[in-house]
């Protein structure tokens, strides 16, 4: 396979382990959101990212031409060839936590999929303006929720504070591009995702403002993920996540 | 029925015409004091029941085994906890609160659905749930959606239109494990050991034995006895079972062509009584988890509250 | 146990174009925004471009109830939803 198809195969595969990552920690509140209706919004935004997996798992598929099937990319890698950002990693903690992460996560898709709506690449490009429809939803949620917690109790506003306080570390990966994606920016498929910095960062300032918290102190990054360099926890979220498969090799379910 | 009226009580007239002839009681509706309690005490068990339901296929969504089988299970669930939201709205039609509904259930009140005492061991136990939990619940509700209270029936109609998705993929999913490896057969076959008969007694005692039936049926809360319910969900099920190749594990299970209906053994009714009484594998998992998410959701309530309330001063200033 | 209570909402949704809003049920939601968002998540994960409109249950004055509920069409990318989705042998396509 040329470098630009091995390229594009690493950005869908990629794309597909940001959305199944951040989608299956979402997964892990159904039966223990705070209230019953909130149970059934967070269970929507993990399937409308699982389903962006499964598009971007198959388009990978497509370019790599091995019949490597979407469950193949997902339960028959180990931690070191996942590509996610550790951001969509990092287990749930409280509701603020969970929050916090998604309205980072948010912010950054909108900005992202608008991007990659102009992809030259007709498949990517209409996986983002599915996505982008989604993002939108999310948002306003994720915002909603931060405002609420913030500029709720005391105990809320702590809460959240501390989530941002933790979160922030990571926010600096989804803005780093490694050598192989430049040249797909320029072949005018990727986004250029350092051009995205700038108004993630005012969104993101402006809700936490709005919701009284402080922006935290930005003293201290961590990345890796695009490299396969992940936290602890991915090998315990695949661990279970591949089980039956790992256990039971070559069946159909 | 004893409250302040007489036996020529128009109120009381009106009401059981309607029942008599099949019209629905709506909420703004005259109506005996102890039929409010029973339909409320039925709509806010089966709310609960679908909730707690939510719990043992929870159990398996991070180790679904496919990423078809895991956003399928994930809609599933979401629909249970759906339902539970539908039966609540309905039972909250008649005065009551959610919370006064979730404090019953945390006192142990207020019952649930004891199939859902049972533990989830293995991926089998997810299909096995569908084909035979939500199939048993299908036959009871298809029942249900002439119940005599106007929002319950309304509810019932809504949730088995959904309801039979829930089946379907269950039975797929078993049927696929059923064809599949020596050990995936071995597994199929060891859930639907443990989960017929727990399903059996879903529709609960014999009739003669039920306390509440008979005033239910009176009413028309209920529509058919539960031995009747029963008899029409082993009839269904018996040749689903044979089609995939599993056995059901009752060595009394016979066709009788008199009856025209399968002849089947009789439940346990001891390990029933416990399950009801809080004995059952489960129970008190189900509720502390029920509790655990309630108490960690208090911050988050009180937040909305906190929140709304300072948005209205700022509103009014 | 000291709680605070979301608010009631009663829930009406316009199935198609053309169609009126029809009552289908309530929830609870802190406001009338968020209200329409859990509206969404609870009563239409099987349809699209349909209109909600969500009323305080305090604000509802009733003679009578008559509670009349449509639903609406599947037009969905989730179509595992759906019962039709699963093919099943024919010999025991009747759940």
């Amino acid at each position: 396979m040329d470098a630009q198809k091995t390229a594009l195969l690493n950005y869908c595969i990629a794309l597909g382990d940001d959305s199944l990552t951040l989608g299956h920690r979402l997964s892990e509140w159904c039966r223990n959101g705070p209230f019953l209706e909130e149970d059934l919004a967070l269970t929507n935004v993990s399937l409308d990212f699982i389903g962006r997996a499964r598009l971007f798992y198959s388009y990978a598929d497509e370019v790599e031409g091995q019949g490597r099937g979407e469950d193949d990319f997902a339960y028959l890698r180990d931690c070191r060839e996942y590509r996610n950002f550790l951001i969509n990693e990092l287990p749930n903690g409280d509701f603020a936590f969970t929050m916090a992460r998604q309205l980072m996560v948010d912010a950054y898709d909108m900005g992202y999929f608008t991007e990659l709506m102009q992809s030259s690449d007709p498949t990517l490009a209409a996986i983002a303006a599915k996505s982008i429809k989604e993002s939108r939803y999310h948002l306003r949620r994720s915002k909603d929720w931060i405002i609420r917690l913030g500029d709720g109790t005391e105990e809320s506003h702590q809460r959240t504070q501390n989530a941002f306080n933790e979160l922030w570390a990571y926010a600096a990966e989804m803005f780093e591009m490694a050598d192989d994606e430049r040249q797909l920016f320029e072949a005018g498929i990727a986004v250029n995702r350092c051009a995205l910095k700038t108004d993630w960062t005012s969104s993101v300032h402006a809700v936490l403002k709005g919701a009284t918290l402080e922006i935290p102190d930005n003293n201290w990054a961590i990345g890796g993920g695009r490299d396969g360099q992940h936290t602890e926890h991915l090998g315990f979220l695949l661990a279970e996540l591949q089980f039956l498969q790992r256990s039971y090799p070559g069946q159909q379910w | 029925m004893t409250e302040n009226t007489t036996p020529a009580d128009p109120r009381l007239l009106a009401f059981e015409e309607k029942v008599a002839n099949d019209q629905r009681i709506e909420p703004k509706d005259w109506m005996p004091d102890a039929f409010r309690k029973t339909v409320l005490r039925q709509m806010s068990q089966h709310a609960h029941s679908e909730v707690i339901g939510m719990q043992p296929e929870g159990n398996w969504i991070t180790r679904a085994p496919t990423l078809y089988r895991k956003i399928v299970l994930l809609a599933k669930i979401q629909d249970e906890g759906g339902h539970g939201l539908y039966l609540y709205s309905a039972a909250e039609t008649l005065g009551t609160s959610r919370e006064d509904m979730v404090q019953a259930l945390h006192d142990g009140k207020a019952k649930y659905a004891s199939i859902f005492n049972y533990p989830s061991l293995t991926w089998a136990d997810i299909g096995m749930i569908g084909w035979l939990v939500d199939g048993a619940a299908i036959v009871n509700q298809v029942s249900l959606q002439r119940t005599s209270y106007g929002p319950y029936s309304r509810a019932m109609i809504r949730i088995c239109k959904e309801e039979s998705f829930h089946q379907r993929q269950g039975y797929e999913a078993t049927m696929v494990l059923a064809r599949g490896s020596a050990e995936q057969k071995a597994m199929a076959q060891d859930s639907l050991n443990r989960w017929w008969w727990p399903s059996l007694m879903m529709f609960g005692p014999h009739d003669s034995e039920s306390a509440h039936s008979g005033q239910s049926m009176k009413w028309k809360l209920k529509r058919e006895s539960n031995d009747a319910l029963r008899q029409r969900f082993v009839d269904q099920t018996v040749p689903q079972a044979e089609f995939i190749g599993l056995k059901i594990p009752d060595p009394d299970l016979k066709w009788n062509e008199e009856r025209g209906a399968y002849d089947f053994g009789e439940i346990d009714w001891e390990e029933f009584m416990q399950v009801i009484a809080g004995n059952g594998p489960c129970n008190r998992q189900r509720l502390q988890h029920h509790v655990k998410a309630q108490q960690d959701g208090q911050w988050v309530r009180d937040a909305m509250h906190a929140y709304e309330l300072k948005r209205q001063a700022r509103q009014a200033a | 146990m000291n709680q605070q209570t979301l608010p009631l909402f009663e829930i009406f949704i316009r199935s198609k174009r053309g169609l009126d809003h029809r009552h289908v049920g309530s929830l609870h939601a802190e406001d009338p925004a968020q209200a329409l968002d859990y509206a969404r998540d609870v009563y239409l994960r099987r349809s699209e471009g349909v209109s909600i409109w969500v009323v305080r249950s305090s604000d509802v004055t009733a003679s009578q109830e008559s509670d009349v509920e449509s639903f609406c069409e599947p037009m969905d990318d989730k179509p595992y939803r759906h019962a039709t989705h699963f093919k099943l042998p024919k010999e025991v396509d009747n759940m």
